[in-house]
């Protein structure tokens, strides 16, 4: 079903200045780049380098100033912002650093929302969106508002919210940024295990530890890629977390029975 | 996102903020409210003056002194002095298509009886009056052709003034002084009520002759009515009557008429349009309070849309297209405007009521004062929802995410 040396996203020349009027900033400077489908990426990069404004761009929520874009082998540069809407809609699901929940929703609601604007039946929008919230393991807080969460467990209805229209890619803003290490192992391991069942994930970190569970990393800097490598170690997300699991039992053992 | 869905997430939003949406909805409901009772004000006004003219009797013709041309020039209208009791009595004798005539003039007296006082309208008019102006006696009798003649001082009470000076006394057969001229009391009207804003019930009826030889010295009248013998008479009537005073005041050119015949249709025209135009002047205020309504409508919205700016962000991350986000602020602003409209029209029938209670005033609500209301309170949903709905679908999606 998948192609390994697909590209999935090829990038030429990308261009993005932001201009605000007195000055110019040049966020991206004709960026070449491309990914091919079942890889799991790490962007990283000191903080204004343009990494957002990369997955901005990747996430076709902006429009670049110059150079070309082809998703899944169209050019959606120059698509028009209900097309793209479309697009974003089947193909790519968004995990943000702050979550993004909507307040006052319970889990299901809010993994059921990208269901809605696909003009998907009521019932089995439910049906599919506890499937989705299941597969984060969280079939027992479908009904919790948002403020009933951890973070950890509102970054994982938000991952189910990204999955649950099937898109071919993730792309995922810092999203263990607002995380404690434990909890930044558990998504790490659900990406690492969607990215086994064929899934394109674009992470976007300034953790090198974060950046060793990917395949590969690509650095930023001053808007453009100065470093693209394979990783060579990569971390399993299960097995540190059998490693975080042990310390703690070790050092509370009344805990995690 | 199908609509029921949409209204469903409204109201959710809604019930987020129930104060906000409660205060916001009471300009809709004040507004809708007073357009329901404004109007039923209105109207009732104008089914009461229809009535009253109804009263008068059918198929009348009233003749008045003067000349009245459209557009103004002529003699005004009841400020001379040509018609006559004559006049009346020949139009009854040589009109084929006449059934009788009742002249009148009033003027205002001071009534005594015993040690009673009061201030009232005395009418002059001749013993055909009950019957061409479909006035009934309540008690008593009315006074005689030959008392008419004869010029005596008997007088035929309206209610109130019974109610006045007699209380609970039986008033037949006693005396009253009508400005320091005995009269004896011999009937007394059934009541007719408010008419608009005069009371018809107050008032004394006398023989005309007695009006203007004994009371008042005068030889003049100010209209006369004129019953016509049916519906299909009326305009051979009015050219029998405009001719016979015609001949009577030595007029050639109809151009030179000193009189004016109307028809009672006519009067019920104008008198219905002057209150149309007073519905429509108390309707255009209430309106104008629903307006006031929909910008609270429209100030709230933006504040909304501001406060879910990044809702709006994320709705558009994951797919929602400018329609979306535009529907689903559209019928949040137009639940808020049905559920007032709704409240509204209730009140506003609530309103009428108490109105017409208390107010001693008659309300009528119409269906179409009430749809209308709603259909407008819709529209102000709309109007007022549009630019804020247009300004939350048209956010750029990276800035509302990034929305602090
Ligand atoms: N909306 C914007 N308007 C103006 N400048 C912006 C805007 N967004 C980002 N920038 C600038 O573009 C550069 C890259 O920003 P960004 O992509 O957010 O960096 P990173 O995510 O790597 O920290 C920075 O210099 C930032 O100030
Ligand atoms: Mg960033």
């Amino acid at each position: 079903m998948t192609d390994e040396n697909k590209p999935i996203i090829e990038i030429k020349g990308l261009t993005k200045i932001y201009d605000t009027g007195k000055i110019k900033v040049n966020a991206l400077n004709g960026v070449d780049f491309s990914i091919k489908e079942c890889e799991l990426i790490a962007i990283m990069g000191p903080s204004g380098s343009g990494k957002s404004t990369m997955m901005n761009v990747l996430g076709c929520l902006d429009k670049p100033t110059d150079g070309t874009y082809h998703l899944d082998g169209t050019d959606v540069s120059t698509m028009s912002e209900d097309a793209l809407a479309e697009i974003r809609n089947q193909k790519i699901g968004f995990v943000f650093q702050t979550f993004n929940l909507l307040s006052r929703t319970s889990a299901l609601k809010n993994v059921e929302l990208p269901m809605v604007y696909a003009k998907i039946p009521a019932a089995e929008r439910e049906e599919r969106a506890k499937k989705a919230l299941s597969a984060v393991g969280l079939e027992e807080r479908m009904y919790h508002m948002p403020n009933e969460l951890s973070g950890g467990q509102q970054q994982r209805v938000a991952i189910a919210r990204a999955l649950v229209n099937d898109p071919k890619i993730i792309l995922a803003d810092e999203p263990t940024g607002n995380l404690d290490s434990r909890s930044s192992e558990e998504i790490l391991l659900i990406f690492q295990q969607l990215n086994r069942a064929g899934k394109t994930i674009v992470i976007v970190t300034h953790e090198p530890d974060i950046a060793q569970h990917c395949k590969r990393n690509v650095v930023f800097k001053d808007g453009e890629i100065v470093t693209d490598k394979k990783v060579e170690h990569i971390l399993d997300a299960k097995a540190v977390l059998e490693e975080i699991n042990k310390k703690s039992h070790h050092l509370h053992p009344h805990l995690n029975q | 996102m199908d609509f029921f869905e949409l209204v469903k997430l409204s109201l959710i939003s809604l019930n987020a903020n129930k104060m906000r949406s409660a205060l916001t909805m009471l300009g809709v409901i004040i507004g809708v409210a007073s357009v329901v009772a404004m109007i039923s004000i209105g109207e009732g006004a104008k089914g009461l003056i229809t009535k009253s003219i109804e009263d008068m009797g059918t198929n009348l013709l009233f003749v008045m002194p003067g000349q009245m041309k459209v557009g103004g020039g002529g003699h005004g209208m009841g400020s001379i002095q040509t018609l006559t009791f004559e006049d009346c009595r020949e139009i009854e004798k040589n009109c084929p298509s006449v059934v009788g005539c009742a002249p009148e003039i009033s003027k205002s007296a001071k009534i005594k009886a015993g040690n009673q006082n009061t201030v009232t309208q005395v009418v002059g008019t001749s013993e055909r009056y009950p019957e061409v102006r479909n006035t009934k006696i309540a008690q008593g009798r009315y006074f005689t052709s030959l008392e008419l003649h004869n010029q005596k001082k008997v007088a035929v009470l309206g209610q109130s003034v019974v109610d006045n000076i007699f209380f609970n006394i039986d008033p037949i057969g006693k005396d009253i002084l009508i400005n320091r001229i005995y009269f004896t009391v011999i009937g007394v009207l059934e009541a007719k009520g408010q008419s608009g804003f005069t009371n018809v019930d107050d008032m004394i009826m006398v023989p005309v002759t007695t009006f203007q030889k004994r009371l008042f010295g005068l030889d003049y009248l100010r209209n006369i009515s004129v019953q016509v013998k049916s519906a299909e008479l009326m305009d051979s009537a009015e050219q029998e009557v405009g001719e016979l005073l015609r001949k009577r005041h030595r007029i050639l050119n109809p151009d030179d008429d000193d009189f004016t015949i109307r028809k009672q249709t006519e009067m019920l025209n104008r008198m219905s349009d002057i209150t149309s135009a007073f519905t429509m002047l108390l309707g255009g205020i209430a309106f104008i309070s629903l307006l006031v309504g929909g910008i609270g409508i429209m100030n709230i919205m933006l504040v909304s849309v501001t406060e879910r700016t990044r809702e709006i962000g994320l709705r558009k991350a994951i797919g929602a297209k400018k329609a979306d986000i535009l529907k689903q602020f559209l019928i949040e602003s137009i639940v808020l405007c049905v559920m007032g409209g709704l409240i509204g029209i209730l009140s506003g029938i609530g309103m009428s009521y108490l109105i017409a209670k208390f107010g001693n005033w008659n309300t009528s609500v119409s269906t179409a004062s009430i749809l209308l209301s709603f259909g407008f309170s819709i529209a102000v949903g709309l109007f007022f929802g549009i630019y804020p709905a247009n300004k939350a679908s048209g956010l750029n999606c990276v800035e509302a995410l990034r929305y602090e």
